[in-house]
C-alpha cells in the first residue's frame, strides 16, 4: 500500500481525517478552553477572598458578572476541557492503534464531531458579545432561572448556551458511537476482547455511558430552548409548569456523566500501573465486572443531587441506598489497584507519579462523597463550600491528574519526542501541594457553614471567620494556575526541542507502542498486526525479560 | 488514502464479524431512543399530574385524520419491508415499485400532519399558553422532523436505486435507511397513543 502519497496544509491539519490528527486537534481544544475556564476559577476565588475589590486583568467581579462567571467556569471546565480532554482526545488517539486498527470506523464522522464541538465552543464564546450576556443561572442551568429571561436577564445567552450544549452532546455521542463501532468491527486479527487493553474499556465504558445519558438531558434542553425562544413553559410555575423536571432530566444525565469523566482516566491508572509496577493487572475481569455494575446503578441515583429541593421524601431513601451501593464497584476497582501495585518493582517515571497522586486525592474526593449521599447530612451539607471541595477532589484528579498521566504516558507515541522529564516533576509536584491547599480548606468552610453560590461574602458577617480560610485558598489556587505554565512550555517546548524518542520506551505489552513515533497515515505497514498475547503479560516466570509485546509484528516495512 | 485502502479495497485480515455501518445506526437508533424517552418521560409527568389535561379550553386534536395517517405510515414500514426482501431475491422491478410506494407515504404523512397543523394553530392551541400546546407542537414536530430526515435518506436510496447502486447481494444502503425508517414509523403510534387519545 502506498504511503507515499501528498496531503495538502487543508486536509492534513484542518479537515483532516486522520484519527491521530482529530485526537490532536481535540487536545489543543481542550488546553485552549482550559485557559478560559481556568481564569474564571481565578476570578472566583478572587471575589471569595477579596470581595468587591477590583481583580487584576479584569475590574470588580460585580454580582451580574460573577453568575456569568461561575455558569462558564462549569460549563467550559465539564464540557469543553474534561470531555475533550478524557474522551474525545484518548479515544481517538489510542482506539484504533490500541486494537490494531487504520482508523476509525467512519473518519469522517470523526472530523464532523471534532468540528461540531468547535461550533459548540464559539457558539459559547459568542454569548459574551451579545445583548444582555451570556448564560448566568449556573452550569445545571437549573429552571426557572434558565427558562425565562426576566430572572437574570440573559436572552440570547441562554439560548446560545442551550444550542451548544446541544452541539457539543450530539458530536460526543456521535464521537461514541464511532469508538464503539470501531472497537466491535475493526480489532485486529487474534484481538479477542479479553486481549483489550483496560484503557480501551474504560473508554468504551464512558462513551456507552455518555450517549445513553445525553438523550434525556438533550430533551431537556429541548424543552428548556422552546421555553426561552417560545414561552412554551414547560418549566416555569406560573404556566403550569414544573420546574424540578429539568432537575431530574439534567441529574439523571449528570451523574453518569461523573463516571464519562472518570472512567477513562481509571483506564490510564490501570495500564500505567501495569507497566510501571512491571506486574499484571490484579483481578481485571472482577474491574470490568464493577465496571458494569457501576454503569448501570449510575442511572438509578441521580436523585441525591436532589435532596434539598423537597421532592417527595418517600424517593430519598432509596436514591441513598443505591448511592451507598455504587461506592462498591469503585472500592473494589480501587483494592484491584493497589493490589496490582503491591510487590510490584515500581518506576517513578511521571506518567506513574500522576497516578499515584491521582489514587492519594481521588480517595478523599471519593470518600467525601459518601457523606453527600447519606440524605441526612447532605441536607446540612449541600448548599455549602463542602459540595465544591468534594467535587473539586473528584473532577480535579480524573481529568488533570489523569489527563496529564495520560499526556506524559502517551507523548512519546503522539509526537516522537520525551517531555522533559525534570519540568515533568516539578509540574506534578506544585499541581500536588497547591491543589490540595486550595480545596482541602474549603471542607472546613463548608462544614462551618459557609455557603456556595453567593457573590459576595461580605454581604454575611458570619462568614468573616473564614476569610483566612478563603484567602489562603485563593492564594494556594492562584499559585496552582500558575504552575499549569510549566506543563505548557514542557508540552509545547518538547514537541521540537525534546530527546528522541525510542518506538517503546517504557517497555510496554500494548500494539501502539509497535507503530512508528509518531505513527504515520494509516499506523501499520503493508500487514496488520496480528495478536497473540494479553497485554498485562509483565514479569511472567521463565520468560527472558519482564514483558512480552501483544504482537511479534515488526514495524521494519513501513516508510511513512 | 492508506485508510481507505485498508478498510474498503483490500479486505484485510481482522476480528470483523458485523458490517461497522449498520451497528452504527443501530447505536445511533438507541441514542435517538433515549432522546424520545426524556421527552415521554417528561410528557408523562404532567399527563398523569394531578391538574386537568387537557387544560381548560383547549381545542380537540383531530383524532380521525391522524389515525388513518398513522395506519398510512405503518403500511410504510410493510412495503419497505417488502421491498429490501424482493431485491435480495433479485425482482428489482418490484423493488423499486414498493420503494418508491413508502417514499410516497412518507410525502403524504408529512403534508397530512403539516395540514392538520396549521389547522390547530387556526384553531388557537397556543404553544406559549401553558405546556400543553407546547408537547404537542414540540414532539410531533420533532417527529416529523425525524420522518423528514427519513425521506430524504429514501430519496436518496431512490437515486442510488435508479443508478444501479444495488443488487441482490449489495444492498446495505437500502438496509440503513430501512432500518431508521422502521424507527421512525414504530415511534409514531407511542406519540399517537399519548398525545392523541
Ligand atoms: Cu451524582
Amino acid at each position: 500500500m502506498s504511503q507515499g502519497h501528498h496531503q495538502g496544509f487543508w486536509t492534513k491539519y484542518i479537515f483532516s481525517t486522520d484519527h491521530k490528527m482529530v485526537a490532536r486537534q481535540f487536545l489543543l481544544l481542550a488546553l485552549g478552553m482550559a485557559v478560559f475556564g481556568g481564569f474564571y476559577a481565578f476570578l472566583i476565588r478572587w471575589q471569595m477572598a477579596f470581595p468587591n475589590q477590583p481583580a487584576p486583568f479584569f475590574g470588580p467581579v460585580t454580582p451580574d458578572k460573577y453568575n456569568v462567571i461561575i455558569t462558564m467556569h462549569g460549563t467550559i471546565m465539564l464540557f469543553f476541557v474534561g470531555m475533550p480532554l478524557l474522551n474525545a482526545f484518548p479515544s481517538n488517539f489510542l482506539v484504533p492503534l490500541m486494537i490494531g486498527a487504520r482508523d476509525m470506523a467512519f473518519p469522517r464522522l470523526n472530523m464532523a464531531s471534532f468540528w461540531m464541538t468547535v461550533v459548540a465552543a464559539i457558539l459559547l464564546m459568542s454569548s459574551f458579545f451579545v445583548p444582555g450576556g451570556p448564560a448566568a443561572a449556573g452550569w445545571t442551568g437549573y429552571a426557572p432561572l434558565s427558562a425565562s429571561s426576566e430572572y437574570t436577564g440573559v436572552k440570547i445567552g441562554a439560548v446560545l448556551w442551550l444550542l451548544s450544549l446541544a452541539f457539543v452532546f450530539i458530536s460526543s455521542s456521535l464521537g461514541g458511537i464511532n469508538y464503539l463501532v470501531t472497537v466491535v468491527t475493526m480489532r485486529a486479527k487474534g484481538m479477542s476482547y479479553s486481549r483489550i487493553p483496560l484503557t480501551v474499556w474504560f473508554l468504551l465504558a464512558a462513551a456507552f455511558t455518555f450517549f445513553l445519558a445525553a438523550g434525556p438531558v438533550l430533551a431537556g434542553a429541548f424543552m428548556l430552548l422552546m421555553d426561552n425562544v417560545f414561552g412554551t413553559g414547560f418549566f416555569l410555575p406560573f404556566k403550569g409548569g414544573e420546574p424540578l423536571l429539568w432537575q431530574h432530566l439534567f441529574w439523571f444525565f449528570g451523574h453518569p456523566e461523573v463516571y464519562v469523566l472518570f472512567f477513562p482516566t481509571l483506564g490510564f491508572c490501570l495500564d500505567i500501573i501495569a507497566v510501571f509496577a512491571r506486574k499484571p493487572i490484579f483481578g481485571k475481569k472482577l474491574i470490568i465486572g464493577s465496571t458494569i455494575a457501576a454503569i448501570a446503578l449510575s442511572f438509578v441515583v441521580w436523585a441525591h443531587h436532589m435532596f434539598v429541593t423537597g421532592m417527595n421524601p418517600t424517593l430519598v431513601t432509596p436514591f441513598a441506598i443505591t448511592t451507598i451501593l455504587i461506592s462498591v464497584p469503585f472500592a473494589i476497582i480501587y483494592v484491584c489497584m493497589f493490589m496490582s501495585l503491591k510487590g510490584g518493582s515500581i518506576r517513578l517515571e511521571p506518567p506513574m507519579i500522576w497516578v499515584l497522586g491521582f489514587l492519594a486525592t481521588f480517595l478523599v474526593g471519593g470518600l467525601t462523597g459518601i457523606f453527600l449521599g447519606a440524605a441526612g447530612a447532605d441536607i446540612y451539607l449541600h448548599a455549602t463550600y463542602f459540595v465544591i471541595a468534594h467535587f473539586h477532589y473528584t473532577f480535579f484528579p480524573s481529568v488533570f491528574f489523569g489527563g496529564y498521566a495520560a499526556i506524559n504516558y502517551w507523548y512519546p507515541k503522539m509526537f516522537g519526542r520525551m517531555l522533559n522529564k525534570t519540568a515533568a516533576i516539578l509540574h506534578f509536584v506544585l499541581t500536588f501541594i497547591f491543589f490540595n491547599c486550595t480545596f482541602w480548606p474549603l471542607f472546613i468552610v463548608g462544614m462551618g457553614g459557609m455557603v456556595r453560590r453567593i457573590a459576595d461574602p461580605s454581604f454575611y458577617p458570619q462568614f468573616a471567620i473564614f476569610s483566612h480560610l478563603n484567602v489562603f485558598a485563593t492564594i494556594s489556587a492562584m499559585c496552582l494556575i500558575s504552575s499549569q505554565t510549566i506543563f505548557l512550555w514542557n508540552f509545547f517546548y518538547s514537541m521540537k526541542n525534546g530527546k528522541k524518542a525510542e518506538l517503546n520506551p517504557y517497555e510496554s505489552n500494548t500494539l501502539e507502542w509497535l507503530a512508528q513515533s509518531p505513527p504515520p497515515h494509516g499506523n501499520w505497514g503493508p500487514k496488520l498486526p496480528v495478536v497473540t498475547g494479553d497485554p498485562y503479560e509483565y514479569s511472567q516466570p521463565g520468560e527472558a525479560s519482564d514483558w512480552k509485546s501483544q504482537s511479534s509484528y515488526k514495524g521494519d516495512a513501513i516508510h511513512g | 488514502m492508506a485508510a481507505k485502502a485498508g478498510t474498503k479495497k483490500i479486505k484485510e485480515i481482522t476480528e470483523n464479524k458485523m458490517e461497522p455501518a449498520k451497528l452504527g445506526i443501530l447505536l445511533f437508533i438507541a441514542a435517538e431512543m433515549m432522546f424520545f424517552a426524556g421527552l415521554i418521560s417528561a410528557f408523562l409527568v404532567f399527563r398523569f399530574s394531578p391538574a386537568p389535561w387537557p387544560p381548560e379550553g383547549q381545542p380537540r386534536l383531530p383524532i380521525a385524520v391522524t389515525a388513518v395517517n398513522t395506519a398510512l405510515l405503518i403500511l410504510s414500514a410493510f412495503t419497505f419491508y417488502k421491498a429490501l426482501e424482493l431485491l435480495r431475491k433479485g425482482k428489482k422491478g418490484m423493488y423499486l415499485l414498493l420503494l418508491v410506494t413508502t417514499f410516497l407515504l412518507g410525502i403524504q404523512f408529512l403534508i397530512i400532519q403539516g395540514n392538520e397543523w396549521m389547522k390547530m394553530v387556526q384553531f388557537g392551541l397556543s404553544i406559549h399558553a401553558n405546556p400543553y400546546g407546547g408537547f404537542f407542537y414540540g414532539l410531533v414536530g420533532l417527529h416529523g422532523i425525524h420522518v423528514f430526515g427519513g425521506v430524504l435518506a429514501l430519496l436518496w436510496v431512490l437515486v442510488r436505486s435508479l443508478m444501479g447502486a444495488y443488487n441482490a447481494q449489495k444492498n446495505l444502503g437500502v438496509d440503513i435507511c430501512r432500518t431508521y425508517w422502521f424507527f421512525v414509523v414504530g415511534l409514531w403510534p407511542i406519540l399517537f397513543g399519548l398525545i392523541y387519545l
